[in-house]
């Protein structure tokens, strides 16, 4: 019945003179009754949202939430389902999941990794949460991941695009439908070769941290795969506001091209120094020369204003693509809350029935059962096209689009613009692929 | 050679704006013995006032326009600056385009009276009250303004460009007989510097050859022999704070074109202004100006990649570096006086 | 007892008393009701108190005696998660080689970065603690990668080596930290009622290396080596005249209070195996500066008050959302409800940090001895003949001012 002999014993004498105990080995402990941790009750089933709510990231964490919330609601029934009408799979049919009525618990990730867990833990020590979702860093994910795969819960990922997340840290109890650099590198590269030529110097600049260093990789092998040279590579600490001493000596160096792997802030940041430098102006070996951002967001591309303006870019998702599935998902996102959804929202929402839709397929919560009802899932009408999760390491694979900051916005909202839609073959790795190299799915843990 | 010269074009352009905080908290420090923790709030709240302002300017209201849709097929809603019907569309652009140097003029009331109120409502109170009780107290107002701001104005950074003239940057290379296009700085970011600069030299002249000045000046040497005078001292140290935050907001307010602002803006600068502050000597004015350049310069040297290939990671320690060396070797910072925060 | 004289051995028994129960004091609400969201006693959250408990009394020695304010002491903190998590990685899943090591190396840390510290004083000494402090912070995010796992911080894998368990445990699931075969996040549930208690194994164990740092803490602050270091803060020129040399005594209590910080990140990483590089950014360091001079500078059970207060506003607050919010004003009328949410809603869920500001500036305006003032101003309020022996704020009582 209970693993804990260390208190065991004291606690049932206790009990025995409160008179009404009862002693269950918790959550984080082997043999539950049910097999698995924070296995839910009969009416209701507990989902932990733990998104950045304060720090730089805070905006975004709020749209993830937004996201949440609008899957919760259309899970229960509530709503005009969303994206449940164009989903392949009709396993949901909008009376929460297993016949439990959705139920959701909220944390502060901060940003940071330890942060992040003190808020997953309490999420699944305190509210008895059965799956936790969100996230809008690289470091984040890894570290609620791994967390996730101790404790035997499952863990969507939310906006995550380090190849470490399915690479070398991935965890069999988690699940990435977010692209990464790798797949950034794949789509960038041709449409920059057909926009650029094949004859380019580039230059990088790459923020001193893992999610950079997975990027930089990323753009620079695929893009010399097409024949550019990388002149130089430099990394900017994270900390790092004013990027003039970085931006500067780019054009003394004979580069025609500035890929700049930043994001969030140091994004903002160092494109809107680079455009005040004035480098999109200038002629360089006879060619205009360029900025490139890897990854884009919609968030970012508004903090940085008109700089974006023509610039390449990859993104997970816009709320301009025509699907259905994305149309009937901007259409309650925008109905509700009178804005359009960026990409983080998406991938939120769609990790939420991804997860609800695994459950109701496999006729349990149980994450080992989860595991293997997404693995090697196929699926389509989530706004990406055709989709399957690989089985060999949790990542989805699905079309990128490949984005450019429009030259004459409509609105707010309207800052980037579809250019190409990249099919999934061509973003396809093996999963030995060396930028992925290293690291072990490991087994499914039920908590065991 | 071109490569250092840009370089120390870069340290001079970011050394005035750790020059221009440092000077503000030395300001304060120096004549009311504060340690203030919300110095870079007030630098954060300058640039939310060209924020503001440039809000103010652009308020619009909206025209449903038939021909157009939005992204849920509703007719779109068109935005129109009310400054275009006041001034017409040409003028109402010009002011719109003119935000930031405009809200100069917005900000520095707005950061004197804030000043003032920061000074009689709450830092009075902590004069006599140890450094450690100021800085929590005023690190906890730092906390909730800006707070506040992101109340308000949301965490993402907010795009606040420079005019439309001072796009583009100006060619050195050319002008001193590199090739083109090797030593390029961008406009705004030259008149941030002389900016700072007249700001700083401002500050001088003003404690150096003004009667008010020269009062402050004695009230910092010996507060309590200039009461004695029967001066009123602390009228003149509550302006001092009101100047003080001024000259932070100021910063603030010419900064945003150069970065986007946001909340934690000033939490950024905060602690690498006391490293300055403090690497220049507590107290000494022209020891902070002096410190604030020599670590800009020293931080764009560390940033060439040429630099960072010798010695990996330099560029991401650098100013602590220069900090301690500079600390071990002069034992109160460059300019500092003996005896200052030194118990 | 133990050596203590009266009250002291009464503190002591009071935070063994408030330790033991902590799991039933944590939890004054029943599940499932609507406060049920400010119970903080879960493992997690419980470890942290005392976990934090153990850095702050560390840091104490140093600043509440001595007078020393290091901004840079999550340093220490930090080094001492990533030697742990090294331990766990190539040795054993055991805690007890992994806490040695962390204290170990966090003690070396303390050494070389005291020895060079502590040529200055005041401010100048809090900048250089400071920049090294953020020069570990910047390089175990960045070109330390390799060794401290940079953004996603330092963590287990399958393959380690683990030498002195080998084969022991089952390939698929990386193993857990334990003591001799007892799971630090084991844990058993006791039901009375409406009330569920949590007893885990990892909190115990902390909290019994919390004490017994306590009791350490206390003696160093009654003994002549206290008595000293006390010397040093209220005139240190005096000592000088006297003929002593104040550097090895302040060097010994920074050492001491850097390997109290390794203990802590010792077992932060024995609680949960990975260590992150933001454990060492300034506002860590500052953080544990506001949780001393919150609870009250000097005394003994104000580090621990104020470490708890910050933890609990950053784990309770920050979770709780509008949603709950609207449940718990849900027997108002509508109007009423809304208004109040959008009243209350600005300090709580993501807004967190306005409070937490908020009672900073409250706290230091009106209680400048910290919280244990507060519980001597509340206890003096009821007419209590011995206030200050009962609140645990035996030295309060003669510097409610503290020092820089």
């Amino acid at each position: 019945m209970s693993t804990g002999n260390f208190t065991r014993r004291g606690l049932l004498k206790t009990s025995a003179v409160a008179g009404a105990g009862l002693a269950l080995p918790t959550y984080l402990s082997a043999a539950n009754h049910s097999g698995f941790t924070n296995a839910p009750g009969d009416s209701t089933v507990t989902l932990g949202f733990n998104v950045p709510q304060s720090g730089p990231y805070a905006d975004e964490g709020a749209d993830e939430l937004r996201a949440y919330e609008l899957a919760v609601e259309h899970l229960n029934g509530g709503g005009d389902g969303g994206m449940m009408g164009t989903f392949s799979s009709d396993a949901l049919k909008g009376n929460g999941i297993l016949g439990r009525k959705v139920e959701y618990v909220t944390g502060d990730t901060q940003t940071k990794s330890d942060a992040a867990r003190a808020s997953a833990k309490s999420m699944i020590e305190k509210d008895g949460a059965v799956m936790i979702t969100g996230g809008s860093s690289s470091g984040v994910a890894v570290a609620v991941q791994a967390l996730c795969q101790e404790a035997g819960i499952i863990f969507m990922a939310g906006l995550t695009h380090s190849n470490d997340t399915t690479g070398k840290d991935k965890r069999a109890n988690g699940f990435r439908h977010f692209f990464n650099s790798y797949m950034s590198g794949a789509a960038l590269a041709p449409v920059l070769a057909a926009n650029y030529g094949t004859d380019r110097k580039a230059y990088h600049l790459t923020a001193d941290y893992n999610w950079g260093y997975t990027t930089e990789e990323a753009v620079k092998s695929s893009t010399e795969a097409m024949g550019w040279e990388t002149v130089a590579a430099v990394k900017t600490p994270l900390t790092q506001t004013d990027f003039s001493s970085y931006i500067a000596p780019v054009l003394q160096s004979g580069a025609d091209v500035l890929v700049l792997n930043h994001y969030g802030g140091n994004m903002v940041n160092s494109l809107t120094n680079a455009v005040q430098f004035g480098l999109r102006d200038k002629l360089v070996n006879d060619k205009n020369f360029e900025i490139i951002v890897p990854l884009y967001s919609r968030l970012m591309a508004k903090g940085a204003g008109a700089n974006v303006k023509g610039i390449f870019g990859s993104t997970n998702w816009h709320w301009s693509l025509t699907d259905e599935g994305s149309k009937a998902f901007v259409k309650s996102f925008g109905t509700k809350y009178g804005f359009p959804p960026s990409q983080a929202a998406h991938t939120c929402y769609v990790q939420t029935l991804l997860y609800a839709d695994a459950v109701e397929r496999a006729g349990s919560f149980a994450p080992c059962a989860v595991v293997e009802a997404l693995e090697g899932f196929e699926f389509d009408g989530l706004g990406n096209g055709k989709t399957l999760y690989r089985a060999e390491d949790h990542q989805c694979f699905k079309d990128v689009l490949v984005v450019k900051g429009k030259e004459n916005p409509d609105n707010e909202f309207d800052l980037l613009e579809i250019v190409e839609v990249t099919p999934a073959a061509q973003v396809t790795y093996a999963p030995d692929h060396p930028q992925f190299a290293g690291g072990a799915l490991g087994t499914c843990n039920n908590g065991a | 050679m071109d490569a250092i010269i840009l370089q120390i074009l870069n340290g001079l352009d970011k050394g005035s704006a750790y020059a221009l905080i440092a000077l503000g908290l030395t300001l304060i420090f120096g004549t009311l013995g504060v340690v203030n923790f919300a110095h870079g709030a007030l630098f954060m709240i300058g640039a939310f006032c060209a924020v503001t302002l440039s809000r103010i300017i652009s308020v619009s209201h909206t025209v449903i326009d038939e021909t157009r849709t939005d992204f849920l097929g509703n007719p779109m809603k068109v935005e129109v600056p009310y400054v275009h019907g006041w001034f017409g569309v040409e003028t109402g652009d010009a002011l719109i385009d003119w935000a930031v140097p405009l809200s100069i003029i917005f900000a520095i009331p707005v950061m004197i009276l804030i000043g003032v109120i920061m000074e009689r409502g709450l830092i009075k109170h902590f004069y006599k009250r140890p450094h450690a009780d100021q800085i929590l107290v005023t690190f906890g107002l730092a906390i909730v303004l800006q707070e506040i701001i992101k109340y308000y104005y949301g965490a993402n950074p907010i795009p606040t460009p420079a005019p439309e003239a001072f796009t583009g940057s100006f060619d050195f290379g050319a002008m001193l007989g590199f090739d083109p296009n090797t030593i390029i700085y961008p406009y705004w970011r030259l008149v941030y510097f002389a900016f700072a600069a007249i700001i700083i030299g401002a500050v001088f002249a003003f404690l150096q050859f003004t009667t008010f000045g020269m009062v402050v000046r004695a009230g910092m040497a010996d507060r309590e022999t200039v009461g004695l005078l029967g001066i009123n001292i602390d009228k003149r140290f509550t302006i001092m704070f009101g100047l003080a935050a001024a000259v932070a907001g100021l910063a603030g307010v010419m900064y945003t074109p150069i970065n986007s602002p946001n909340y934690h803006m000033g939490m950024d600068f905060l602690v690498l202004s006391f490293v300055v502050v403090v690497v220049g000597g507590m107290g000494s004015l022209p020891g902070a100006v002096l410190a604030g350049f020599l670590l800009g310069i020293l931080e764009s040297f560390a940033s060439m990649r040429q630099v960072i290939e010798i010695i990996p990671g330099i560029n991401q320690v650098i100013i602590y570096l220069v900090a301690i060396i500079i600390l071990l070797t002069r034992p109160r910072g460059l300019m500092g006086r003996k005896g200052v925060m030194e118990e | 007892m133990f050596g203590l004289e009266k009250k002291d051995a009464r503190l002591l028994l009071l935070v063994l008393a408030l330790t033991m129960f902590a799991p039933f004091i944590l939890n004054p609400f029943p599940e499932g009701s609507g406060w049920a969201q400010f119970n903080a006693g879960y493992p997690d959250l419980m470890q942290r108190f005392v976990i934090f408990g153990i850095f702050a009394i560390g840091f104490n020695i140093l600043f509440g005696l001595t007078g020393y304010l290091s901004f840079g002491h999550a340093a220490f903190l930090g080094v001492g998660s990533y030697s742990a998590v090294w331990m766990f990685k190539l040795l054993s899943m055991n805690v007890l080689p992994a806490i040695a090591l962390a204290v170990v190396t966090a003690g070396i840390f303390a050494l070389i970065i005291g020895y060079v510290s502590l040529r200055r004083s005041g401010i100048y000494f809090s900048i250089l603690t400071l920049a090294f402090a953020q020069m570990s912070f910047a390089l175990a995010y960045s070109v330390l990668t390799p060794i401290t796992g940079g953004e996603t911080g330092l963590q287990l894998a399958l393959d380690d080596p683990r030498i002195l368990d080998g084969a022991a445990h089952a390939a698929g699931n990386i193993p857990v930290p334990g003591l001799f075969g007892l799971e630090m996040r084991d844990s058993a549930e006791l039901v009375l009622g409406a009330w569920v208690f949590t007893f885990n194994i990892g909190y115990y164990f902390s909290a019994f290396v919390m004490l017994a740092s306590f009791y350490l803490a206390i003696r160093i602050f009654r003994s002549p080596f206290g008595m000293m270091l006390r010397a040093i803060k209220s005139n240190q020129q005096r000592l000088n005249y006297t003929g002593l040399n104040p550097r090895p005594y302040t060097l010994a209590a920074f050492v001491i209070s850097g390997m109290y910080a390794g203990l802590a990140g010792g077992l932060m990483a024995s609680m949960d195996p990975l260590a992150g590089a933001e454990r060492m950014f300034w506002t860590a360091s500052g953080e544990v500066v506001l949780m001393t001079i919150l609870g009250g500078v000097g005394t003994l059970i104000g580090p621990v008050l104020g470490a708890g207060m910050i933890k609990y506003m950053e784990n309770i607050l920050s979770k709780i959302n509008s949603d709950i919010l609207h449940t718990w004003f849900a027997f108002l009328p509508d109007g009423l409800e809304n208004l109040l949410v959008t009243l209350v809603y600005p300090f709580i869920g993501k807004g967190w940090h306005l409070t937490l500001g908020i009672l900073f500036m409250l706290v230091v305006i009106f209680l400048p001895g910290g919280l244990v003032e507060g519980g001597q101003r509340i206890a003096k309020l009821f007419g209590r003949k011995k206030a200050k022996d009962t609140d645990g704020g035996a030295d309060a009582a003669n510097s409610t001012t503290p020092a820089e």
